[in-house]
């Protein structure tokens, strides 16, 4: 990545731009944010560092208005202010675009723009200025276009242009790369030095610490509602700034790497086709792919391009067309239902986990029991048989150290971590033979992740095949033995994850589905 | 000034507290009404709600009225549990009463012990066939269960009009819309003798304990709940949506439909153009009231047989309109929906926000 491009040198303004002062947040049962102080300067990229659920999101909603913090002072130009609602961040100058996108997708972008602004006359000439933005910034946009023809990067850009018509001073981005390949993340990189060589601040938040290095002068880490540090990152090591945002030490473990097996695979796509069932979704075109036992398998990929659709033919959720599309274990399961394919050894376990892996108002007893009434052998003549599903939730809260009050708990009270240590325990436990996973670690606490990648691959040891469906690139690179890029309903051959490049992954991820990911050119 | 604010949980005290709450602020309201007509409110409340169950009569008569209601309440509060939102009751309790009581009028001389349980059983299928086709029409063309059972219910009524007025009109009846009584029989038999305690009176609580087990202990009840909860979360788990829908709507038509057959064939003894002075649709608010939980339902179809009851003590008694029967009911369900918000919000107070900073 670049080196920071150093901001030009105007006289700088004796006021910084924003100023936060002992922010204070409680929601129920968690202080959100504890005296937390912020500053960000004129033509600052600034970034707020932090773990999911480190107050990140809680502070940044503070200052667009959406939340109103119960103690602290904001500082705006030199002046006291009170944001009490997002017009009013608007009106001040802060534009935000946030992780998930609010557009209509039957719209075009120019009608989804128009229908940001405050204003009915700020309409006037809006194609001109929305062609103008975009190309001085380097955000190519076609007014006309649909945004369901859109990939989710030229997505992020109708926001940032909704944004930038607003002429804003201060522009918050939340986790903005979480979406994009590695080369619009750089074309990303390049407008926001850009705007803030302009004169438009950015208040940058992630959880990705090389792009912090690359990107950002000054940074705040948080943790657990506190500010643990100001920095500046380039004068940190990327397992420095990791270690002020994690309570725990980094373990420097590389999971992958396990020896190649030689015996038959476990599963087996051929040719699977399927329509998605979705109005918006995405259909899935002649995958093929094998996975042997003891193998972990990562399919990489910017979401939207077909995981949900995947992860559920997968799951049997949506009924291969040919029972013979999918093989476990030499057994033809394309027509069967997750019921048979667990029965057979076949798990999974999708990536929304509430409502979905889980259901939010139900006990930890009864969420085990979900998936692993067959396997766990919890029902007796169509009976639950009460005291081996508290015993087999018990086991998975004891055997992945999940923090709860013990297997009556609801779901909804745990932490996402938690709850997601609960669930991948509860399919682990169920020793399956194929195990799918998707997003295994999203929303989780590094502590947690480390955890799960523990039990994972213990797992695959154990003669498991894996296949884990993820945005995460860093966690396939770390865990998987092969990666393959799932890209507009297609998946590419896998290679091994050791000979392949980042470069290569970003052109898969980006669509040019069209050669496999051994033939491009490193 | 009060604001509603999020929990971010469902507050157990309230899920209980909710319902109290509702029934204290419906004798409230019940009060300035009964006041407003002219009747003074205590003496017309206690009249209303208390009177009514001071004698053994009155207790029993409390029985009769809450059976159809335990009944109805009892499998509907197993279909919402499924969001299945069958408000047909009262077309398939017709049904059943039509099916069942059909029979005992063809084999009037019927002396077999099996014969009443038989009639019972057709008057279970009625309802479960007038349930079916609300299943059909949701699973195979997605219409709206809500529309199509309440629809059901004006051509079951027209049915049973049609019949009563028509081929099945008692020919010895003077003309009368109504059919001949049923046989000896085919009587529901009384289970305390001296009083009008039949016995639907028992089954009611019974089948309502039944489905709780059901609901609480079984993988079906399990996969209802789920289905209810968390549509995606069940197709993941494998619940077959299909099935769960034909179960929880043939459960709750089978067991209208027996509340149809046992009244008929009891308390009311023919078919007659006027069987249920609205059971099914009160069966409603009892499983809302009943918090959707079997056990609660029998609790609540007390207290909604007691407003049939009081409507009429009140009639008798302070020369008050029969509507007051409904109009109870509907202020009932109406603090009843109310009140639950404080399940999942607090009210909270909340002073005149000071003067906000106008921006440019």
């Amino acid at each position: 990545m670049d080196a920071p491009v150093s901001p030009p040198t105007p006289a700088p303004p004796t006021d910084p731009l924003l100023v936060l002062r002992g922010i204070v947040k409680q929601f129920p049962g968690c202080l959100a944010n504890d005296h937390v102080d912020l500053t960000v300067g004129h033509h600052e990229i600034h970034a707020l560092l932090g773990e999911n659920g480190a107050g990140k999101s809680t502070l940044v909603k503070i200052i667009y208005g959406v939340m109103k913090p119960d103690a602290g002072t904001i500082t705006w130009d030199g002046k006291n202010v009170t944001i009490a609602n997002p017009a009013q961040a608007r009106a001040l100058g802060i534009g935000m675009v946030f992780q998930h996108f609010s557009l209509f997708e039957a719209l075009t972008v120019a009608e989804n723009i128009a229908l940001g602004l405050n204003n009915p006359e700020d309409r006037v000439g809006l194609y001109d200025r929305i062609v103008d933005i975009s190309t001085r910034y380097g955000l190519p946009l076609d007014p006309k276009r649909a945004v369901h023809d859109l990939s989710v990067g030229e997505r992020q850009r109708i926001e940032i242009v909704r944004c930038l018509l607003q002429n804003p001073k201060l522009l918050i981005m939340d986790e903005p790369t979480s979406v994009l390949t590695p080369q619009e993340v750089q074309k990303l990189f390049g407008t926001l030095r850009r705007l803030a060589a302009e004169g438009c601040s950015i208040l940058y938040i992630s959880h990705k610490l090389e792009e912090i290095r690359a990107l950002c002068e000054r940074a705040t880490i948080m943790r657990l509602g506190k500010v643990t540090a100001h920095c500046i990152p380039a004068e940190k090591t990327a397992r420095e700034l990791a270690e002020l945002m994690i309570s725990a030490k980094l373990k420097t473990q590389n999971f992958g790497g396990r020896a190649e097996s030689t015996q038959p695979p476990r599963l087996v796509l051929d040719r699977l086709t399927i329509r998605s069932n979705q109005p918006f979704g995405t259909d899935l075109k002649d995958i093929s792919f094998a996975v042997a036992p003891g193998e972990i398998l990562g399919i990489a990929g910017i979401a939207g391009n077909g995981q949900t659709e995947l992860m559920e033919a997968l799951s049997g959720e949506i009924p291969a067309g040919s029972p013979k599309n999918i093989l476990l274990d030499g057994i033809e399961i394309g027509h069967e239902g997750p019921m048979a394919r667990r029965k057979l050894g076949c798990c999974a376990l999708p990536e929304e986990r509430n409502g979905h892996g889980a259901v939010g108002g139900m006990t930890l007893s009864e969420n085990g029991f979900l998936s692993a009434n067959l396997r766990g052998a919890l029902q007796r003549l169509g009976l639950i048989n009460r005291k081996r599903t508290r015993e087999f939730a018990a086991s998975v809260i004891e055997r992945f150290d999940v923090r709860t009050t013990g297997p009556e708990a609801e779901a909804r009270s745990l932490s996402g971590g938690n709850l997601q240590k609960f669930l991948i325990g509860r399919e682990v436990v169920q020793q399956p033979g194929v195990l799918i996973l998707s997003q295994p670690t999203w929303g989780v606490d590094a502590g947690a992740a480390a955890a799960i990648y523990e039990a994972l691959v213990a797992l695959a040891e154990g003669g498991t095949a894996i296949v884990i469906i993820s945005q995460d690139l860093d966690e396939i690179l770390m865990l998987c033995d092969r990666i393959a890029v799932i890209a507009a309903g297609r998946v590419s051959a896998p290679v091994k994850v050791k000979d392949a490049t980042i470069e290569q992954i970003g052109l898969l991820m980006g669509g040019s589905q069209h050669e496999e990911l051994a033939h491009v050119p490193a | 000034m009060f604001r509603l604010e999020p929990r971010g949980e469902r507050s157990a005290f309230w899920t209980y507290g909710s319902p109290v709450l509702a029934v204290a602020l419906t004798i409230l309201t019940m009060g300035i009404i009964f006041a407003m007509m002219g009747a003074p409110p205590v003496t017309a409340i206690e009249t209303f709600l208390i009177s009514p169950i001071t004698s053994v009569a009155g207790l029993s008569a409390l029985a009769v009225r809450a059976a159809p209601l335990i009944m109805i309440g009892v499998g509907l509060a197993f279909c919402y549990r499924a969001n299945v939102w069958n408000i047909g009751g009262d077309g398939q309790f017709t049904l059943g009463a039509i099916a069942g009581g059909g029979l005992a009028l063809f084999f009037p001389n019927e002396a077999f012990w099996w014969f009443y349980p038989l009639v019972l059983v057709t008057g279970i299928l009625g309802g479960m066939a007038w349930a079916a086709i609300v299943a059909e029409l949701k699973l195979r063309f997605n219409a709206n269960e809500i529309l199509t059972s309440l629809m059901l219910v004006y051509i079951a009524q027209l049915v049973l009009v049609w019949l009563v007025t028509g081929p099945w009109r008692d020919p010895h009846g003077f003309g009368f819309p109504q059919s001949a009584m049923f046989s000896a029989e085919a009587t529901t038999p009384m289970i305390i003798s001296g009083t009008s305690i039949h016995l639907g009176c028992l089954l009611a609580p019974l089948l309502a304990i039944a489905l709780w087990q059901v609901m609480a202990r079984s993988v079906l009840g399990f996969q209802l709940r789920v289905v209810g909860q968390a549509p995606r979360a069940a197709r993941y788990a494998g619940f077959s949506n299909t099935r769960l829908t034909w179960i929880a709507l043939l459960v709750s038509g089978g067991l209208s439909g027996l509340a149809g057959i046992i009244e008929v064939t009891g308390p009311v003894g023919q078919l007659t153009t006027s069987i249920t002075p609205g059971y099914g649709f009160t069966a409603v608010i009892v499983a809302f009231l009943g918090r959707l939980h079997p056990l609660g339902v029998i609790f609540a179809g007390l207290l909604l047989a007691l407003s049939y009851l009081g409507g009429d003590a009140a009639q008798i008694n302070l020369n008050l309109p029969n509507a007051i029967t409904g109009i109870f009911q509907g202020v009932l369900l109406f603090y009843l929906l109310g009140a639950d918000i404080l399940i999942l919000y607090r009210l909270k107070r909340v002073r005149p926000a000071a003067p906000v900073m106008k921006a440019s």
